[in-house]
C-alpha cells in the first residue's frame, strides 16, 4: 500500500488565486480534518488514479470536477463565497484486497442542489468526472442524503404500503410473469398468455421492456386486449389482477397520451423503462401521483453501468435515486436467477427500497446511513431466469415484500400457462404457510415443496421439469467487505 | 368458484391447528388481530363487517380462536378472514390476511361488458348465487 500524501490547501489568498496552474489539493477539494455536516450531501467513489497519480490529489479531483473547480485558478471564484461551493474529499482509503483502487469519500454542501431534480443532481455528481483523464477508472459507490434534501422529493407515487391496499394483497410476496415471446405476439394472443397466467393464480401480468408499439402490435391494441384478459380473471378468481402497461414512447406527450388511455380502460398499474431518463421518470411519476396509478420500473440498460466494479454506478445508487424520483416498483434482482447479482449485494438494494432507514451495512454494500425521512417504500422486483424450485431460497433472501416474477417459469410449464401459474401460487403459499409455522425453509424447502406436489399436478410438473435447474456463475459486483466472493446460490 | 383472495386460498382448507399457527406468527410479531366477515366477496369490496375490534391486547392465540369460533357460529355460510394489523410506523397496515372460512356453496362473480367509446370496454363484476 502506498502512504498517503497529506496536501494542504494553499490559505495565502494572493498565493491562491494567482493565475496559473494548482494542484485540486491547494485549491481547497480535500481537507482530511473536514467533518461532514448533517446537511451535506455524501459520495463514495472508488477510483483508479493513473500510474503516478497521487490518491489524495486525485480524490480531490474528483470532488473538483464534481463541484466548482475547473483546470485553472480563476479569479472570479472570489466574488463569491467559494468555500462552499467546494466539494470536499475528506477520506481516501485504499479498497481491501484491490491494489490500485481507493475509496475516496466527498461531501458537498446543501447549496450546490436544486431541490426535487435527480437532474441536478447527476449532473453535479457524475456530469464530468467519469471522463477525468488522470483517472483510469471511477465508480460511484453509494449516497447518502440530507433529510432535507429528501424532503424537497415527494418519492413514490403510491408505495407498497398503499399498493397492497388497493391490491388487497397482502402477507406473502405478489407473484407475476413477463408475456413471452416478447416480440411478435399478436394484440390478441398477447391477451391469451395475460388471461392464462392470472387465472392460474398470478397477481400481475407484465409488458417487457422493449414492447411498445412495434408493426406487429399497436400499443391501443395491446391495452385493450389486456384490460379485457384484467378484467375477466378478476371475475374467474374474485381477486384484484394488473398488468403492467409498458407506457414508454419517444416523447412525453405520447407517453401521456398512452397513460391516459391505460387509465380510461382502468389498469391499476402502467409501466417505463429506466432509459426513458431521469427528467421523464419524475414527471410520469407526478402523473401517476395525479391519478391514483401504480408506476413499474422496469431498469433496462442499467447493466451497461452498474456491473463492473471498477467503473460505473452501484445500483445501489440508481435505486437510491429512483426512490427520490418516485417510482413504486423497482427491479432489483434475484441474487438466484439468470442475471448478475451477488445475494448479499443484492439484498443491499432492497433495503434501500424498503426501509425507512438504512444503517451502515458494508457487507451489503451500504455505506452510509440514510434517513428516508419518511418517503414511502420501493416495492423490489425478482424477475429473470427463478421456477418455483427456489421458492425457499427466494423468500428467505427476500421476505414477503416483493414481486417474484417467474416469465418462462410459467409460460414454459409443460401443463400449460395456467397450470405454470398455479404451480407457483401453491409453492409460494406453501412456503409462506410453513415459514409462519416456524420451519427451517432454508433446510426444508424442497421438503415444503414435495409434500405441496403431493396434492397439485402442476407442481409437481414444474419441479420435475425446472428442479435442478441452477444459474452458478461467479458474479462481479460483490462486497469488498466479505472474505471471499459468496457464491451463488 | 373458489375465491382465491387472501395468503392461503390455493391450499386446501386451513385447519384449526394451522390456523392457530397462523394467528400465533401474527401474535408473535406484535401485530392485532382482527376477525371480519361478509356475504359478498366482490374483489373491491374493502370493508368486510368487523366481529368486534381487532384484539389489541390479546397475547394468546386461544382467545382468537374463542372469537373465530363465535363468528362460525353466527354466520357459518360467511366468508370470514383474519386480518393482522401492524401499528410500526411506515407500516400501520394490515401485515396479513387469510380467509378462515366459506360459504358451502360459493357464489359466482358475473362480468358485465358495455360498449364505450371506440373498441373500449367499461366493465362491471356483480356477485352472483
Amino acid at each position: 500500500m502506498n502512504e498517503l500524501s497529506n496536501p494542504q490547501e494553499i490559505t495565502d489568498k494572493k498565493k491562491r488565486y494567482a493565475a496559473g496552474v494548482l494542484k485540486y489539493a491547494q485549491m481547497g477539494y480535500w481537507d482530511g480534518d473536514y467533518e461532514p455536516k448533517d446537511t451535506d450531501v455524501l459520495a463514495l467513489f472508488r477510483i483508479t488514479p493513473q500510474e503516478g497519480v497521487d490518491p489524495i490529489e486525485a480524490a480531490a479531483a474528483v470532488a473538483g470536477e464534481s463541484s466548482t473547480a475547473t483546470w485553472t485558478v480563476v479569479w472570479t471564484d472570489r466574488l463569491t463565497a467559494c468555500d462552499s461551493y467546494r466539494a470536499k474529499a475528506y477520506k481516501v482509503e485504499p479498497v481491501p484486497g484491490t491494489p490500485g483502487q481507493y475509496f475516496c469519500y466527498v461531501a458537498y454542501d446543501l447549496i450546490l442542489f436544486e431541490e426535487g431534480s435527480i437532474a441536478n443532481l447527476t449532473a453535479s455528481i457524475i456530469g464530468n468526472v467519469f471522463s477525468f483523464k488522470p483517472l483510469k477508472a471511477a465508480r460511484l459507490e453509494d449516497m447518502r442524503f440530507p433529510v432535507a434534501y429528501v424532503k424537497t422529493y415527494k418519492g413514490p407515487p403510491t408505495g407498497l404500503i398503499v399498493e397492497r391496499e388497493r391490491l388487497d394483497k397482502f402477507g406473502k410476496p405478489l407473484l407475476g410473469a413477463t408475456t413471452k415471446p416478447k416480440l411478435g405476439l399478436s394484440g390478441k394472443n398477447y391477451g391469451r398468455v395475460v388471461y392464462e397466467g392470472l387465472k392460474g393464480g398470478l397477481d400481475f401480468m407484465k409488458d417487457d421492456e422493449n414492447i411498445n408499439s412495434q408493426p406487429f402490435m399497436h400499443w391501443r391494441d395491446r391495452f385493450l386486449y389486456c384490460m379485457e384478459a384484467v378484467n375477466h380473471a378478476t371475475a374467474v378468481t374474485g381477486e384484484v389482477k394488473g398488468h403492467y402497461l409498458n407506457i414508454t414512447a419517444g416523447t412525453m406527450e405520447e407517453m401521456y397520451r398512452r397513460a391516459e388511455f391505460a387509465k380510461q380502460l382502468g389498469s391499476v398499474i402502467v409501466m417505463v423503462d429506466l432509459i426513458i431518463g431521469w427528467t421523464a421518470i419524475q414527471s410520469i411519476s407526478e402523473w401517476c401521483r395525479q391519478n391514483d396509478m401504480i408506476l413499474h420500473m422496469h431498469r433496462a440498460g442499467h447493466g451497461t453501468y452498474t456491473r463492473q466494479k471498477s467503473h460505473g454506478i452501484s445500483f445501489r445508487v440508481i435505486a437510491k435515486w429512483l426512490r427520490l424520483a418516485g417510482v413504486d416498483h423497482l427491479h432489483c434482482g434475484t441474487a438466484v436467477g439468470k442475471l448478475e447479482g451477488d445475494p448479499l449485494t443484492v439484498q443491499g438494494y432492497y433495503n434501500v427500497c424498503r426501509e425507512t432507514r438504512n444503517e451502515v451495512d458494508l457487507p451489503r454494500g451500504i455505506f452510509f446511513e440514510q434517513d428516508w425521512g419518511d418517503i414511502k417504500k420501493v416495492m423490489p422486483v425478482a424477475s429473470g431466469g427463478i421456477h418455483a424450485g427456489q421458492m425457499h431460497q427466494l423468500i428467505d433472501l427476500f421476505g414477503d415484500d416483493v414481486v417474484l416474477q417467474f416469465g418462462g417459469g410459467t409460460i414454459g410449464h409443460p401443463m400449460g400457462i395456467q397450470a405454470g401459474a398455479t404451480a407457483n401460487r401453491v409453492a409460494l403459499e406453501a412456503m409462506v404457510l410453513a415459514r409462519n409455522e416456524g420451519r427451517d425453509i432454508r433446510n426444508e424447502g424442497p421438503e415444503i415443496l414435495r409434500e405441496a406436489a403431493k396434492w397439485c399436478k402442476p407442481l409437481e410438473a414444474a419441479l420435475e421439469t425446472w428442479g435442478n435447474i441452477t444459474f452458478n456463475y461467479t458474479p462481479t459486483d460483490t462486497s469488498d467487505f466479505v472474505p471471499t466472493a459468496t457464491p451463488a446460490m | 368458484m373458489r375465491i382465491t383472495q387472501g395468503c392461503f386460498s390455493f391450499l386446501p382448507d386451513l385447519s384449526d391447528a394451522q390456523i392457530t399457527a397462523q394467528v400465533e406468527y401474527c401474535l408473535e410479531n406484535g401485530w392485532a388481530i382482527g376477525v371480519e366477515y361478509t356475504d359478498d366477496p366482490h374483489p373491491r369490496n374493502t370493508y368486510w363487517d368487523m366481529w368486534g375490534n381487532p384484539m389489541f391486547d390479546l397475547r394468546d392465540a386461544k382467545g382468537v380462536m374463542m372469537e373465530l369460533d363465535a363468528c362460525r357460529a353466527a354466520h357459518p355460510d360467511a366468508y370470514i378472514r383474519l386480518n393482522a394489523f401492524d401499528d410500526t410506523r411506515g407500516v400501520e397496515s394490515v401485515k396479513m390476511s387469510f380467509i378462515v372460512n366459506r360459504p358451502s356453496e360459493e357464489p359466482t362473480i358475473h362480468m358485465q361488458r358495455t360498449d364505450f367509446e371506440g373498441r373500449t370496454q367499461k366493465y362491471a363484476w356483480d356477485v352472483r348465487r
